[in-house]
This record gives C-alpha cells, sequence and structure tokens, in this order.
C-alpha cells in the first residue's frame, strides 16, 4: 500500500490567526488590484466589438495599432503567439451591429495593402444585453450560494456551518477575481463558468471535512470543538491532498496544454482550485471555530 | 436471481442503453460534412444526438429586439413576438439553412442561432428587414415641389438622429404627408425623395406570391408579386381611381420606384422594380412570401465564430483532457490498486453515462459546458477517493474484507450525499435563473452529478461484491 500522508496530528485550529491573515492579505492584494486598475470586464458585461482576424502574412502589433489610432479607434489588441492572428476590441456602448467593426476591417485594408485576412471571431454585445447578462449571472449566483446555506443549515443543523461554507466559497472566488485583475485577464461569461466550478468545488470540498466533523461529535460528544475540528481535518487530510492534486494536475494540464481558447478559464480553475485546497483546511473549519469559541 | 446478480444486470443493462443512446451521436459526427449538410437540409438530422454549441463548431448567434415603439397599438406583445418569430423562421427556413434554433428570450427579445454560418452579411439583411410593402400615393403638388428643392439645398440628410424630420422641412411639407428616401440609384448620384400621401390603400399585408423576374429589356433582376383575392380587388380599385398619377411601391420606408398608373390594373399582380443584385432579389421574394414583421427588429448581440477557431479549440481542449484523464487513470490504478483500477471502471461508466443523458435530452454541449463535466468528473473523483480512503482506514483496524466494504461505504455515504446534493441544489438554481453559458454549465452538471454518484457509489460497489464472491480474503486498495 502506497501512502503519502500518514496519521497527521497538527494542530490547525491554533494557527488560525496566521490563515486569516494570508486570506486577508490575498483578498486585499486583489481588491488593490481591482480599485487601482479596476475590474477587467469582458465585451459581454462592458458591450461593445470585438474582431479576431488572421492575417495571410506576418503582421506586427504596432502595426496593427497604428492602424487603429490612425483611424480614431481606442481598441485593446491582444495577439496570439503561434499564429498571425490578433484580437481587436473595442469596448463601450455601441448603438449599430456592425459599425466598428467595419471601421476596423476598412482601417486594415487600407493600412495593411496586400495582406488580406479571415474573419475568425466577431462578437458585437449591444448596451442593453451586456448589462442583462451581468445582472442575471449575478442573480443565479447569489439564489444557488442562499441555497447553499440552507441546505448546509438544514443537513447539519446549524446556519454556521452553511454561512463558514459559503464564506469559503466566497473567499475562493474573490481570490480568483483578484488573481485575474492582477494579471491583467479579462472576466467575461467562461470566466464566469469557471467560478462557478471554483465556488461548486470548493464547497464539495468543505462539506467532507463538517461531514467528519459532524460523525466525530457523534462519537466523541465530550470533545471540545477545537480538538475535535482538528481531528477531523487530520482525518481527512489525506482524503483532501490526494482529490485536490488529482483535479489540480488535469487542470494544470489544461492550462499548459489547453490553447489560447480556455486558456484564462484554466488559469481562473488552477488558482481556484488551489486556493479551495486552502480554504476547506484553513478557513471553512476555522471559521466555524472562531465562531463557537466566541460564543462562549 | 441473487440482489448481487440483479445489480450487475442492471449496471450492465445501463451501459448497453448507453451505448445504443450515443450511437446516433458517434454515426453523426463520423460522417462527412457534406453527408451532414445534406441530411440537415433534408429534415433528416436526428434529434436525439449530442449538440455542439456555436462556440464549438462555429457559427452565428444573434439576439434581436424587437423595436415595441414601432408596435401596432393595437397588437398585443406576445401575440407580435409570436408573430415575429414565425416570421423570422419562415425565412430563415426558406433560405435553407436548415435546423436553426429561434426562441423568445425575456420579453422582447428574440434569439437566432445559425450553426455553421459564420458570413452573416446576408442572414443579417435576410433576418433584420421589416419587409413592410405599402403603395403610396405621390404628392405632386406646388408645396411639395417646394419642400423637395429646400432639401436639394441641405448639406446632408433631412432627418434627425432619431429619424424624424428636420423642423425646417417638417414645417413647409404638405398637410397629410410624408418625405421618403428613394433606393439608392447608380454610384455618385444624389439621394433623391418622394413626398408621399399618409394613407396607405394596399400593403404587403396582401400578398401571395413573390418571385425574381428578369427584365426583359436589360436583363435586370425585378420581383413579381401577386395579391390575394382581398388585395387584387383592392388594388384595381385604387389603380383604377388613380390613373395617372405616381404610384410610389415603398418596402420597409425606401421607395423603389414611382410608376405612373396608366390604367386601371386587374389580376391582382405587379412588379418591383430597382437596382438589384440578383441576390438581393432573391433575398427579397424570400422575405416578402414569409411575410412583414409586426415592428422592426435591431439586433442588439452578435456572436460570429469562424468554423475554424472552433474546430482548433475543441482538437487543443480534447487533446489536453484527455491528457489529464489519463493521468488521473493511472494515478488511481498506482495509488490504490485493485480499488483504483474499480474507481477508473466507474469513471469511464461515469463519462459514457453523461455523453448518453446528453444525447437522449438532445443537449448542447458548450465550453463552459464542458467545465461543468470537469466538476462532475472531479466530484466523482472526490467521492471514490473518500470510499477508498475509508476502506484504508477500517482495514487499519485490520477488520475482516467482507465488513470493510459495507462499513467504508456507509460511512462515506453521508459526505458524499451531503456534498453532492450541496452542488447539486447550486446547479438547479443557475440551470432556473442562468442564461446561455451559466445554463450550459448547469446542465453538464446537474447530469454529471446524478451520473457520478450512481457510477461511484452504486457501480464500484457491485464491482466489489462480485469480487468478493470468488476471492473472499482478499482486497488490494
Amino acid at each position: 500500500m502506497i501512502v503519502f500522508i500518514k496519521k497527521t496530528h497538527i494542530d490547525f485550529m491554533a494557527k488560525r490567526f496566521i490563515f486569516f491573515a494570508v486570506s486577508g492579505i490575498m483578498i486585499a492584494a486583489g481588491a488593490v488590484s481591482m480599485t487601482v486598475k479596476g475590474a477587467n470586464l469582458g465585451l459581454d458585461f462592458t458591450g461593445g466589438t470585438l474582431l479576431q482576424l488572421c492575417f495571410e502574412k506576418p503582421v506586427s502589433t504596432g502595426e496593427v495599432r497604428a492602424a487603429m489610432t490612425k483611424a480614431g479607434l481606442e481598441t485593446a489588441i491582444q495577439s496570439f503567439t503561434d499564429r498571425n492572428t490578433y484580437q481587436i476590441k473595442v469596448k463601450g456602448r455601441q448603438e449599430k451591429v456592425n459599425e466598428i467593426s467595419d471601421k476596423i476591417m476598412a482601417a486594415l485594408s487600407a493600412n495593411l495593402p496586400g495582406n488580406a485576412f479571415t474573419e475568425e471571431k466577431r462578437d458585437y454585445v449591444g448596451p442593453v444585453v451586456g448589462r442583462d447578462l451581468a445582472k442575471k449571472a449575478l442573480f443565479a449566483l447569489i439564489l444557488s450560494m442562499f441555497g447553499i446555506i440552507v441546505y448546509v443549515a438544514f443537513r447539519f443543523s446549524n446556519p454556521v456551518w452553511g454561512a463558514a461554507g459559503v464564506l469559503a466559497l466566497m473567499h475562493d472566488v474573490f481570490i480568483t477575481v483578484g488573481a485575474l485583475s492582477i494579471t491583467n485577464r479579462e472576466i467575461d461569461l467562461v470566466i464566469v463558468a469557471a467560478l462557478l466550478t471554483i465556488a461548486g468545488y470548493s464547497i464539495n470540498d468543505t462539506i467532507v471535512i463538517f461531514d467528519r466533523m459532524r460523525e466525530n461529535m457523534r462519537i466523541f460528544p465530550k470533545m471540545p470543538l477545537g480538538e475535535l475540528a482538528n481531528l477531523s481535518v487530520n482525518e481527512t487530510l489525506s482524503r483532501t491532498l490526494i482529490t485536490n492534486c488529482t483535479v489540480l494536475t488535469v487542470v494544470a494540464i489544461l492550462f499548459i496544454f489547453g490553447g489560447d481558447v480556455i486558456n484564462n478559464f484554466a488559469f481562473a480553475m488552477l488558482v481556484g482550485s488551489i486556493c479551495g485546497t486552502y480554504s476547506t483546511i484553513a478557513i471553512a473549519t476555522p471559521l466555524v471555530y472562531q465562531w463557537e469559541h466566541r460564543a462562549k | 436471481m441473487t440482489k448481487l446478480q440483479w445489480k450487475l444486470a442492471l449496471t450492465l443493462g445501463l451501459l448497453a442503453l448507453s451505448v445504443w443512446l450515443i450511437y446516433p451521436t458517434i454515426d453523426w459526427y463520423t460522417k462527412t460534412n457534406d453527408e451532414r449538410g445534406k441530411m440537415e437540409a433534408t429534415r433528416m438530422r436526428p434529434k436525439k444526438i449530442l449538440n455542439l454549441g456555436l462556440d464549438l463548431r462555429g457559427g452565428t448567434h444573434m439576439l434581436l429586439e424587437l423595436d415595441v415603439e414601432k408596435l401596432d397599438k393595437k397588437e398585443k406583445l406576445s401575440d407580435a413576438m409570436s408573430r415575429a418569430i414565425e416570421i423570422i423562421r419562415n425565412r430563415i427556413d426558406q433560405y435553407g439553412v436548415g435546423e436553426t434554433p429561434i426562441s423568445r428570450q425575456g420579453e422582447r427579445w428574440i434569439s437566432v442561432d445559425l450553426p455553421g454560418i459564420s458570413n452573416t452579411a446576408e442572414a443579417e439583411n435576410l433576418i433584420g428587414k421589416t419587409a413592410l410593402l405599402e403603395f403610396r400615393l405621390v404628392n405632386t403638388s406646388n408645396e411639395a415641389q417646394s419642400a423637395l428643392s429646400k432639401v436639394e439645398t441641405l448639406d446632408g440628410p433631412p432627418f434627425q438622429k432619431d429619424g424624424k424630420l428636420l423642423p425646417e422641412i417638417a414645417k413647409i411639407m404638405p398637410r397629410g404627408t410624408m418625405l421618403f428616401k428613394a433606393s439608392p440609384g447608380p454610384d455618385g448620384e444624389k439621394v433623391r425623395y418622394y413626398v408621399l400621401e399618409d394613407t396607405v390603400p394596399v400593403t404587403g399585408a396582401y400578398l401571395e406570391g413573390a418571385r425574381v423576374e428578369t427584365d426583359q429589356q436589360f436583363g435586370m433582376p425585378n420581383i413579381a408579386f401577386t395579391f390575394n383575392k382581398e388585395g387584387g380587388k383592392l388594388f384595381e380599385k385604387f389603380t383604377g381611381d388613380n390613373i395617372n398619377k405616381n404610384l410610389a411601391i415603398v418596402l420597409d420606408a425606401v421607395v423603389h420606384s414611382a410608376p405612373v398608373i396608366k390604367s386601371r390594373i386587374g389580376g391582382g399582380s405587379g412588379i418591383i422594380e430597382g437596382s438589384f443584385t440578383l441576390e438581393e432579389a432573391r433575398n427579397l421574394a424570400i422575405i416578402l412570401r414569409a411575410g412583414a414583421l409586426p415592428a422592426p427588429v435591431n439586433i442588439i448581440e452578435k456572436r460570429v465564430v469562424g468554423p475554424g477557431l472552433g474546430e482548433d479549440s475543441i482538437k487543443k481542449g480534447v487533446s489536453a483532457a484527455a491528457i489529464g484523464f489519463l493521468v488521473v487513470v493511472i494515478f488511481m490504478i498506482f495509488y490504490y490498486r485493485a480499488g483504483g483500477f474499480v474507481s477508473d471502471i466507474a469513471l469511464m461508466l461515469n463519462f459514457v453515462f453523461l455523453i448518453a443523458a446528453m444525447s437522449y435530452f438532445g443537449a448542447t454541449l458548450t465550453l463552459p459546458g464542458i467545465a461543468g463535466m470537469i466538476l462532475s468528473l472531479a466530484m466523482a473523483i472526490d467521492a471514490n477517493v473518500l470510499i477508498l480512503e475509508r476502506m484504508r482506514e477500517e482495514h487499519a483496524l485490520s477488520k475482516p474484507v467482507a465488513m470493510i466494504i459495507p462499513t467504508a461505504y456507509n460511512k462515506a455515504w453521508s459526505a458524499i450525499l451531503d456534498s453532492n446534493m450541496t452542488t447539486w441544489i447550486a446547479a438547479i438554481f443557475l440551470f432556473q435563473f442562468g442564461t446561455g453559458p451559466v445554463k450550459g454549465f448547469a446542465v453538464t452538471l446537474t447530469i454529471g452529478l446524478l451520473m457520478g454518484m450512481f457510477t461511484s457509489v452504486f457501480v464500484t460497489r457491485v464491482i466489489y461484491e462480485f469480487w468478493l464472491t470468488s476471492n473472499p480474503k482478499e482486497l488490494s486498495i
């Protein structure tokens, strides 16, 4: 039998303030980046036009940028390394569907003569739609978190546990959003899906430890909560790490080999699953302990 | 049969059912593009297969908004919406695109998906045109002439941004008339305008058919239309009453021609002349046949994914996912030995069941949907690890093998149930209230979680119990 993690006796609860501080710093770093740079919201939420064009002959980002400046367009330009491809974005309120993309293409044809391009992708999001998408995604998210709290409160006969689980989940989502902001990655609807995945995974992970605590409470009804929480986290440590390392490996592979399209998605998942592992051990359970401890 | 045999039969039966459900999907995607195209055009596309979302296969998604302000006040919004959807569906059907999901979204939005079509200018014209055909008399009074000469002197168009006439023009327009633009003539010519009567004696609502006809003299494509009985009568009376006046044929507020009525026109047919290309004429005939939209629609969202990009993202994503899956499978065997092997079988079955269920429901797989799949698979792995770790714990207490299995499953069950249920509840909410990608995520997650619980708890246990009937002492975990 191969065993990576032997029986451990780590006093996680005693270190809870260190954990809280570390998380606080990470969340603060994200928050600072968000306030300084602002969240890099994608077209899905701001509205605007995106064109992804593949050129026949090599072009430099500078040339593309110059063409855009000449046409008086304020664009964000992203290049794809292995192909002759550029993504050109103009965010903001745009009332007409093809106006901006026509302008972009006209500017490129005029400034880069003899270099034809094919359109790989074109997005237009009108101003109403952007707001609507953001509103609906947020609404669904809040409702599902509420559902989680109610279910956990019911199954563990304690709303504090549900709240702690949801706090841990939000912790993971916030840190991931912060990391996206720090690395200048954009938040679009696919990232929202990644955040949902992280949230789902985080709560799953937390529940497993809560379940062990519930079981141990029945076996050792007299044991103080701190000891009980430590015992449960230690007992499930092997499972927590094995499951999470497996998932982490898969996500890391997606991040490295998955290609451009899912790169941001894989990045979010990578950060989120690392956070998820950490928050399960270091945030969710210590939060419950802290609350009950203070109540006494 | 014993209880175990029943369980075994159930598992194998479900596997057989899944293979049967997946077969049409595999059959469909192994066909060549041409074959698929032919079948789609003839409506032979199988219903119960796994569809690929536009982000994976390429195509165009459009969201249209019905301009409610221009809607006839008497018409109810919901009626207008279903009529608009019906008409758009008609137009697309006649255009010959094949299966296109068109649905109402929210109060006054219509979502149109055009799979496989990434050159959308034509489709946009086809869908976006109101196709309101009107016949109006041209006002040739002196006041009208002076209004037109005033318009001539302007630098720009005589309309404001909101479409209303400039106040200085509106002042001098004859009572009961409106100003209309003419369809653009050959390049370089200045835009012409017409002053037309407010009243509309005959509209395209009475149209029965429309088709492309080529001009005998110049070979230009024209659109020939026929009225129904009622419309024919109206048109005959109207032309009879207005001989020697000019009749303007107005399509979507643009005057296409304004011939003089030389005599009463019977027979209920006519021709729209204009400088159409053959393509334009063909599409116009289609939309005239399909009928006019109750009000103009605006495109408020449009997403086009070229076919190359879709394929590329599939290839890279799939190969990365396959490597990831393989690594997990190997790791499980390496770490948990026979137990890991059992888990791997469960994982494979989970995947097969998930695809089968999605094929059965004709669900659409999108990138976010794949994210939901990854989450459900990750949670299935977790359930397996939970059970195996419990087995190890029981094993460490030196319990007999026959005792380990039931105890481990019993103890792991509450954790698996609660963690899956929690996520499932969240997924249900997302499915109910989410739109687009969020929904795609929720669909695969909801189905995946159910399959995951079944395979990792029920199927693995059947395998262990089956194993124990012949090897009651050994368990390699």
